[in-house]
């Protein structure tokens, strides 16, 4: 009997399996094929090159807050299009879709939790709600979170993730710039700390405001944070951006951030920084 | 420098050019009445092409390549100005220029950005878009003001904070914001103006204040028109669409709770007069200022922060 005769049946097919979505992601980064039990593990980075991976409000509360502490605020806070915006779309209709397709009522959540049972009031933007872009409610939300900041004394911490102001409610939009700006120069006044994490991307208007005026400038690695987006700036001085431009590095070593915090020690670096300044 | 003349501006210049001809010969014929006529007819014209007017039509006046920037303001409005340089820090940014003057007798702080009127002085004011420095500049001298206790006057004037490599090393963003924050606070009146464009936050980064005025033909919103369409409709060609989209105007801004008031400008815009258009704003400077400056700093800041918190629009 030839050695390679098949002692058994052989394999049979059993119809095309489907994998379950998202079992298996590849890395951003090195192109690794990464198990989706290994990347939570890992809180959503890659354990072979660090690449940090976009993740919603959800899980970044859940790695940075102590577990069951978050209490959420404001939650049924939305949008009433102002402007009744229309361009190939109707601004009122994409709010719905996103709504149903995200579980989320807008850009950014907040509310109030612990890091290692010291006190904050928290705000996480998600980018998966049209770019993370601030409008009228992401404004108000964080007004609010500010507001409670200031009474209960608790350090602000803010979660930036955002391609910038929403552009379907114009003016408005920009004006959020100019108040929750506003709002932090009270809190400051009043001396409470306000600790700004920016995760990838962090650009535009939320950049020109709330992320870049913490008393601690925290980013992920490898987060692009600027003000113009690298497209703008490529067409506009018509030639190749150097490499590593506007990613979080680069602002560490322009003097823009006091440190580039892997998300694994992300926890512990804030929650050091809190201690500091209460004890 | 050849006269721009816009589209629609077209049957009142030339029915203005006719008035002028006949004039010449009015001397030796009697046709005043005829002159008079014409007149009325080109007043009437001109009040319908611009109650009229689309808000991209609006846009393109505040552009108008002869309209009033903030250095024409100070020489029509200002005397003794003395004109201020540099951040301390980097450099002098030409697109903001700012200085001590007197308004109506009384020393105020103006700041503005600078547009050029040829590809020359363009070139030195880099179209009028600031770079990091220029914030800086600008907080400097508004901080020198409150030193002093002498009031802000800022001119919005830009299309947009320059988006370049050096300005993105040197923090465009923290800039902007820096200013935002500040000027949230200081504690001696700011009254803002957007005098032409107000293109997002490289406008607001001079732009937050206890009064906010607005020229009748001015634009300020988020982004440009054009930009807008090339990101939503993924085309240039929408600009149009997108003006109307993000009600832009002055009357538009009103409306959302954003600009307090709006101010007037001469018949045909602000390009065709610009003495009549810096002495309407100078009245209502003093008018604001004299109001402003009644009120303690400490309910100034106050009030200041409470109006810019109450700005949006949400449901609960």
């Amino acid at each position: 009997m030839a050695w390679f005769r098949r002692s058994k049946e052989n394999i049979v097919s059993q119809g095309k399996k489907e994998t379950p979505d998202g079992l298996w992601t590849k890395c951003g980064g090195c192109g690794e094929i990464i198990h989706r039990r290994q990347l939570e593990q890992n809180l959503f980075t890659c354990a072979k090159c660090s690449f940090h991976f976009r993740v919603g409000s959800r899980e970044y509360l859940n790695l940075l807050l102590d577990d069951g502490s978050f209490s959420e605020m404001d939650k049924k806070l939305h949008s009433t299009d102002p402007l009744g915006f229309v361009d190939t779309k109707k601004y009122s209709d994409r709010l719905k879709e996103t709504m149903k397709k995200t579980g989320l009522t807008d850009a950014v959540r907040t509310g109030t939790g612990k890091i290692d049972k010291q006190p904050v009031v928290v705000a996480c933007m998600d980018f998966a709600f049209i770019g993370g872009s601030m409008g009228s409610v992401v404004g108000e939300k964080i007004a609010r979170a500010i507001n409670k900041a200031m009474k209960t004394r608790h350090p602000l911490i803010i979660v930036s993730s955002s391609g910038g102001a929403r552009m379907m409610e114009a003016a408005l939009s920009l004006m959020q710039l100019a108040k929750t700006s506003a709002k932090l120069a009270q809190l400051s006044d009043a001396g409470v700390p306000y600790i700004s994490i920016m995760t990838d991307p962090t650009t535009g208007g939320v950049t020109a405001s709330y992320a870049m005026l913490g008393d601690v400038n925290i980013a992920e690695p490898g987060a692009l944070i600027g003000f113009a987006g690298p497209r703008v700036i490529k067409q506009t001085i018509g030639k190749d951006l150097p490499k590593g431009f506007q990613r979080a590095e680069f602002l560490l070593e322009k003097g823009f951030l006091d440190m580039v915090v892997h998300r694994k020690e992300m926890k512990e670096t804030v929650s050091k920084l809190l201690s500091l300044l209460a004890h | 420098m050849a006269k721009t003349i816009l589209e629609f501006e077209k049957p009142i210049i030339e029915l203005e050019q006719k008035i002028e001809e006949m004039r010449k010969y009015s001397d030796n014929l009697d046709i005043a009445e005829e002159i008079t006529t014409l007149e009325n007819k080109v007043n009437q014209l001109r009040e319908s092409i611009f109650a009229n007017l689309s808000r991209w039509q609006r846009v393109q006046l505040a552009r108008h390549p002869e309209r009033p920037y903030t250095l024409d303001y100070v020489h029509h409005m200002l005397t003794d100005f003395v004109e201020m340089h540099g951040d301390r820090r980097f450099g002098d940014d030409k697109a903001v220029v700012g200085g001590f003057g007197r308004l109506d007798g009384r020393t105020i702080m103006l700041i503005g950005q600078q547009k050029g009127r040829d590809t020359k002085s363009n070139l030195y004011r880099n179209f009028g878009m600031p770079n990091p420095e220029g914030y800086r500049k600008a907080l400097r001298l508004m901080e020198l003001a409150a030193k002093f206790n002498k009031p802000v006057v800022t001119l919005l004037d830009t299309p947009g904070a320059y988006p370049g490599i050096e300005a993105e090393e040197r923090g465009q963003a923290e800039a902007i914001a820096r200013n935002l924050f500040e000027m949230s606070h200081l504690p001696v009146p700011i009254v803002v103006v957007i005098i032409g464009e107000g293109a997002s936050g490289g406008a607001l980064g001079i732009g937050v204040g206890d009064r906010i005025l607005m020229f009748e033909n001015a634009w300020y919103s988020v982004i440009a028109p054009e930009s807008c369409s090339s990101i939503l409709w993924r085309s240039w060609d929408f600009k149009e669409q997108a003006a109307e989209a993000l009600k832009l105007t002055a009357p538009d801004l009103v409306d959302q709770g954003i600009v307090d008031r709006i101010v007037p400008e001469p018949p045909g815009g602000a390009h065709r007069n610009h003495e009549q258009a810096a002495s309407i704003l100078k009245k209502i400077l003093v008018e604001e200022l004299d109001t402003l400056r009644k009120i303690k700093p400490d309910k100034l800041v106050k009030t200041r922060i409470e109006k810019f918190a109450a700005m949006g629009a949400w449901k609960e």
